[in-house]
């Protein structure tokens, strides 16, 4: 019997978690030491999908560094390509005629709600809800659908372009859209009947992961992960860029900074995503969707293959790349993770310089050890899903 | 507050530190001396005016062949309470590529000098776990500097010839069922 009395020993163990384990999506490679079910030490090792993204945009023109940025998040490709052409722009000094702009709001909104649906479905299914993932997968699949009609592709798409988009959307395109966005919130009623009030939910999420407002800010942290713990950042609201200054929406914030608060405003982002792109296709302006400054972006392709001046035009710019004034830029756009940021050094001639990515999965994936430490191993799964992480985007 | 008062006060306070103030497209780009770069961040952190709570991103630039001094960190910096941005430039030369780390001040900074560490060679005094981070622990050589081969060195990784080495004895392997 005294033997019970005694306190139960434990010797500390180290366990490797992943490269390969379903619940970091991805490679996410985390070392940790244990004292039964308590985490001690959490540290997490980055980089087996580094591609090299920033080398390579040094040694690309402008134009096919485009694609690049597709393969950063690949699961919202739409917001990074928004990110990047907005970023370039304002290095060349161009500007998107105002169709262009509010095309690429309403993709970009687009791009959020399919990732957040990923990342519902994913940190519900980590915690072990299978239902929502199942739902939230049917509702991805329209927006998908909805991109390869669009532009062709489902996953890497390219569509915004530095000076506009590539093509001008369809009518049934806009129908499609608008009958999906008058169907969304009804869709989200039933997650949220799923998820919000669920009891399991509520015990694996309820205080799990908090961080304050004052120390997410020293992290560095943005996006969901920010907002959850109450501040306002946006970078939509803070400096809006393509047409956010012209359409209405709210921004979530939560209360608490924990895991359960950060679904909250996700949530809230989705159905305020919902409500821009529905301005979007109410407000939007007839007009081109390509700028005209012709030093800086690619003629139409009709007229390449007819006209001998564009077909040199085009060359030209593919071959040398546009002369790009010498300076720098930094600009930062809001994509589902954070802020997502380029900073560009441009030296005049057609290839940036330095191209920095300034990645929000790579920040939120270093708070990992501040939000596990101290916690038991299966807060770990529920702090993976929260800090809403791609892999390719934190790697580049 | 605009741009330009920041780069004053900040020249106000560190007249010595100060080397040059650029804007281009509205954006302010101050360089400075390497020395004092952790004081500097400290009181842009601290000054009630200035408050730049929110570090966005810490990068090297590799100017080979360029410039005089071949390194420069760049510190992109936010403030959420008054909304407005500075970015600082920190002047570091090739024979000594080392400054002092700001993770006492924004401890955001430590992946990215991390990241700066792994790519440029740069060394970060003060830091609290200067590793490679996404290159192997023994990778040779600094991929983002200029001088480094696009295609990649000559001679392959160890690790990757470990690889391939294991692929092949697998590919042999015979299942008996």
């Amino acid at each position: 019997m005294e033997d019970i009395e005694k306190p139960f020993e434990t010797k500390e163990l180290t366990i490797s978690m992943g490269p390969q384990h379903p619940a970091t999506h991805g490679v996410l490679r985390l070392v940790l030491n244990l004292q039964g079910e308590n985490v001690t030490k959490c540290t997490p090792y980055v980089g087996y999908l580094h591609r090299g993204i920033e080398k390579l945009g040094e040694n690309r023109t402008y134009f096919s560094a485009l694609p690049l940025s597709d393969r950063l998040d690949y699961i919202s490709s739409m917001n990074n390509n928004v990110g990047y052409v907005n970023a370039v722009e304002k290095l060349f000094g161009i500007e998107a005629p105002e169709r262009a702009k509010f095309i690429r709001t309403m993709v970009a909104e687009m791009g959020r709600i399919s990732s957040h649906i990923i990342w519902l479905g994913t940190h519900v299914l980590d915690i072990g809800a299978t239902t929502p993932f199942l739902y939230a997968f049917r509702e991805r699949e329209v927006i998908m659908d909805l991109f390869e009609m669009l532009c062709g592709a489902r996953l890497t798409v390219s569509y915004p372009r530095v000076g506009g988009v590539r093509n001008d959307i369809s009518q049934e395109f806009l129908d499609r859209l608008y009958e999906f966005v008058l169907d969304f919130p009804s869709k989200m009623d039933d997650y949220e009947t799923l998820v919000t009030e669920n009891r399991v939910w509520k015990d694996r999420t309820v205080g799990i992961g908090v961080i304050s407002a004052e120390e997410a800010i020293n992290w560095g942290l943005t996006g969901g992960m920010l907002r959850g713990s109450g501040v306002d950042y946006d970078v939509r609201k803070y400096a809006p860029y393509d047409a956010y200054d012209k359409v209405e929406f709210d921004i979530p914030v939560g209360k608490k900074g924990d895991c359960y608060d950060r679904y909250l405003v996700r949530m809230g982002e989705m159905r305020q995503a919902n409500r821009i792109i529905k301005q979007c296709i109410e407000q939007l302006p007839a007009g081109p969707v390509m700028a005209d400054a012709p030093k800086f972006t690619l003629p139409p392709k009709d007229l390449v293959l007819k006209d001998m001046e564009h077909l040199i035009h085009q060359f030209i710019l593919i071959t040398k790349g546009p002369t790009v004034q010498e300076g720098e830029v930094y600009m930062g756009t809001e994509v589902p993770k954070g802020e997502l940021g380029f900073y560009f050094v441009s030296d005049g001639t057609g290839k940036p310089y330095r191209m920095r990515v300034r990645a929000p999965s790579y920040v939120h994936a270093s708070v990992l050890p501040r939000l596990c430490e101290g916690g038991l191993i299966a807060d770990v799964i529920a702090n993976i899903g929260t800090i809403d992480i791609v892999l390719g985007e934190c790697d580049r | 507050m605009e741009p330009v008062n920041i780069t004053e006060k900040v020249k106000e306070i560190f007249p010595e530190e100060v080397l040059d103030v650029r804007e281009f497209r509205g954006q302010v780009s101050v360089t400075l001396r390497k020395n004092r770069i952790r004081d500097i961040s400290r009181f842009l952190h601290d000054d009630p005016d200035l408050y730049f709570d929110y570090l966005v991103d810490v990068c090297g630039v590799d100017y080979l062949g360029r410039k005089e001094k071949r390194f420069e960190v760049v510190y992109h910096l936010y403030s959420i309470k008054h909304r407005h941005a500075i970015r600082l430039k920190a002047e570091v030369s090739a024979d000594d590529p080392s400054l002092d780390s700001v993770t006492p001040v924004w401890i955001g900074a430590n992946w990215h000098e991390r990241e700066v560490f792994d790519l440029y060679g740069i060394k970060f005094n003060g830091h609290p776990d200067l590793r490679r981070i996404l290159m192997p622990e023994d990778w040779e050589g600094y991929p983002l500097r200029k001088d480094y081969p696009l295609k990649g060195p000559a001679k392959e990784w160890r690790g990757f010839e470990d690889v391939l080495e294991r692929s092949k004895r697998f590919r042999d392997y015979e299942w008996h069922g």
